[in-house]
């Protein structure tokens, strides 16, 4: 691949951009809140642990991340295992409605959270899901479960259809056809698929919120408390929102060879 | 490769679609049922017809103007970071590293802002741009900038949108470094025998193998700002005054702020409508160039 001249620059540049932000975020978690809000300093001058034991010592805070990750693994479940029969069907198969099927998929993933925060609420609160992990995890598949089904759909398609047909020939059923051969062959895809779920899920705060109120609060809507009578705790909201990082940074080191052919959903 | 037709493939998608059916059209119904009715509380209902789609037509009202203003910003907003981030974001996939340990480094690097959760996006940058704990307010007031983000409305404006610059270039760049990748070195080597400049080699070859993914970031980062929420909720909260309040906001602020289900369902559906025809012009595009790139592969 060929690249531009001063090309190492402009990346470093870039990048200590995205870093910039990054790290006077967890620079602040480090500090105590009179260093914070009298001094202005590069690193904190008398590094302190406090906001983060506070946060691992105290079961509302540390409950929330417990909660916010309970519904993302059980989205991504739900995205995961409902999308791969339609991402083969979608590759394979012309059917009754196909097209306007895919359509209709897609355009839930465009369709506004906020235009579903109110409806969700009553829907959910009807069927007494409401404030349980199921209710976030449900609410998510909207945007989520269209999006697997586009990125599988992808590696499903490059998946020479002879594979299918040798499978079958040599009287493999389809179930056992699905789980022996297909899953193992896009193994790659479903981690990417799964990664995108799971990112999207995790970063999603509008729905979580709005559909949750004690017992299955996200971490993200945890973090507003940290506005109280004598002004901001920013130490404690910084070291609240460097945890929140930590996950997505894991499980993009898991996938890092696979992002960019992710990114283009498997349509490049 | 022809697809077979299959009638039996409906029951592979059964499961999406109940599971899609179930979150989608069920609220979407309420939606529609709220737009055409008003309510004085207490759960009584009153039939209100197209009433608030009147309204929120005209500008005149004081639901429409909300409307048509938030709508005027957002497309703004929408078109000025597309202007920013596609190109900043070819020139970024262009200067990834070849090869070694750094390409790694850089991607998670690039993709680590996608992973943050977006009212943190949000915390960070309304830390970041305080004037007095934060590195870049303190920063630009100390070098003479008046910066409040607080209180002036271009300095919201532009910390709204370095945010989102910040939190979606890498999702263009990532989508370009795809389509680069996908280049045969061949195509590289035949350029350099034939002399093309750096110039000739990114317009003849680069910009045309990256049409498809730019096609897709474009509309993947049109519609995903188009519907931006959370990010300038936390930083500016709309403000100051009304500056920053995007169609989300204004949505979220009618619907659970003032309870006014009618009007924010009337709302709802318009600015779902127009998501949806920029989504079908979307899908439309995208399914034609593929059917064009077809007879062109066989070709070939």
């Amino acid at each position: 691949m060929h690249s531009i001249p001063g090309r190492r620059l402009i990346m470093a540049l870039f990048l200590i951009f995205l870093l910039l932000p990054i790290y006077w975020l967890v620079n602040m978690s480090f500090k105590t809140n009179a260093e914070i809000v009298s001094t202005m300093t590069l690193w904190p001058h008398a590094p302190t642990l406090q906001h983060y034991k506070r946060i691992f010592t105290d079961e509302s805070w540390y409950s929330g991340y417990i909660n916010s990750l309970e519904y993302v693994v059980l989205n991504t479940i739900i995205s995961i295992s409902v999308a791969l029969p339609a991402a083969y069907a979608f590759s394979r198969y012309r059917f009754l409605g196909d097209k306007h099927l895919f359509f209709w998929l897609l355009s839930n993933r465009m369709a506004p959270a906020a235009v579903y925060a109110l409806p969700f609420f009553n829907l959910y609160s009807a069927i007494g899901l409401f404030d349980t992990p199921w209710a976030v995890a449900l609410a998510h598949c909207i945007f989520n479960v269209p999006l697997a089904v586009w990125i599988l759909e992808g590696f499903v398609s490059g998946v020479p259809r002879e594979i299918d047909e040798t499978a079958f020939l040599d009287g493999y059923s389809f179930p056992r056809f699905f789980i022996k051969i297909l899953v193992p062959l896009i193994a790659s895809g479903i981690g990417v698929a799964a990664f995108f779920c799971f990112m999207f899920s995790w970063v999603e705060l509008l729905l979580a919120r709005t559909l949750t109120s004690v017992q299955a609060k996200p971490i993200a809507a945890i973090m507003t408390r940290t506005v109280s009578a004598a002004g901001m705790d920013w130490g404690l909201l910084a070291a609240a929102g460097v945890l929140t990082i930590i996950p997505g940074a894991l499980v993009i080191w898991f996938v890092r060879n696979y992002i960019a052919s992710g990114f283009a959903l498997g349509r490049v | 490769m022809d697809k077979t037709v299959n009638q039996k493939a409906w029951f592979l998608v059964l499961p999406v679609f109940l599971v899609v059916a179930f979150s989608a059209v069920l609220p979407l119904m309420t939606v529609v049922n709220y737009s055409m009715q008003d309510t004085f509380g207490n759960n009584q209902f009153f039939w209100n017809g197209v009433g608030w789609f009147k309204e929120l037509l005209d500008p005149s009202t004081d639901l429409g103007g909300r409307f048509l203003a938030s709508l005027g910003r957002n497309l703004f907003f929408s078109l000025v970071i597309l202007a920013i981030e596609v190109p900043l974001g070819i020139v970024v996939a262009l200067s990834m590293p070849r090869q070694g340990w750094t390409v790694a480094a850089c991607l998670v690097i690039l993709a680590l802002p996608l992973l943050i959760p977006w009212n943190v996006v949000g915390t960070i940058w309304q830390i970041f741009g305080r004037p007095d704990i934060g590195l870049l307010g303190y920063v630009l007031n100390a070098i003479g900038i008046d910066y409040n983000y607080v209180s002036n409305d271009i300095d919201a404006w532009v910390t709204v949108i370095v945010m989102d610059v910040w939190h979606w270039t890498s999702l263009v760049a990532l989508l370009c470094y795809a389509g680069l990748k996908s280049i045969p070195e061949a195509y590289y080597q035949a350029a350099q025998i034939d002399g093309a400049s750096r110039w000739a080699v990114f317009k003849a070859i680069q910009l045309p193998k990256m049409n498809r993914v730019l096609l897709i970031a474009v509309l993947l980062r049109f519609m995903d700002s188009f519907m931006i929420y959370t990010e300038p909720f936390v930083v500016t909260g709309g403000g100051p005054g009304n500056s920053t309040t995007f169609v989300s906001i204004e949505l979220v602020k009618i619907a659970l702020g003032q309870f006014d289900l009618g009007k924010a369902a009337a709302l709802s559906l318009v600015y779902n409508l127009i998501i949806l025809i920029v989504c079908w012009i979307f899908y439309t595009v995208m399914t034609n160039a593929g059917a064009e790139r077809k007879p062109q592969e066989g070709a070939a």
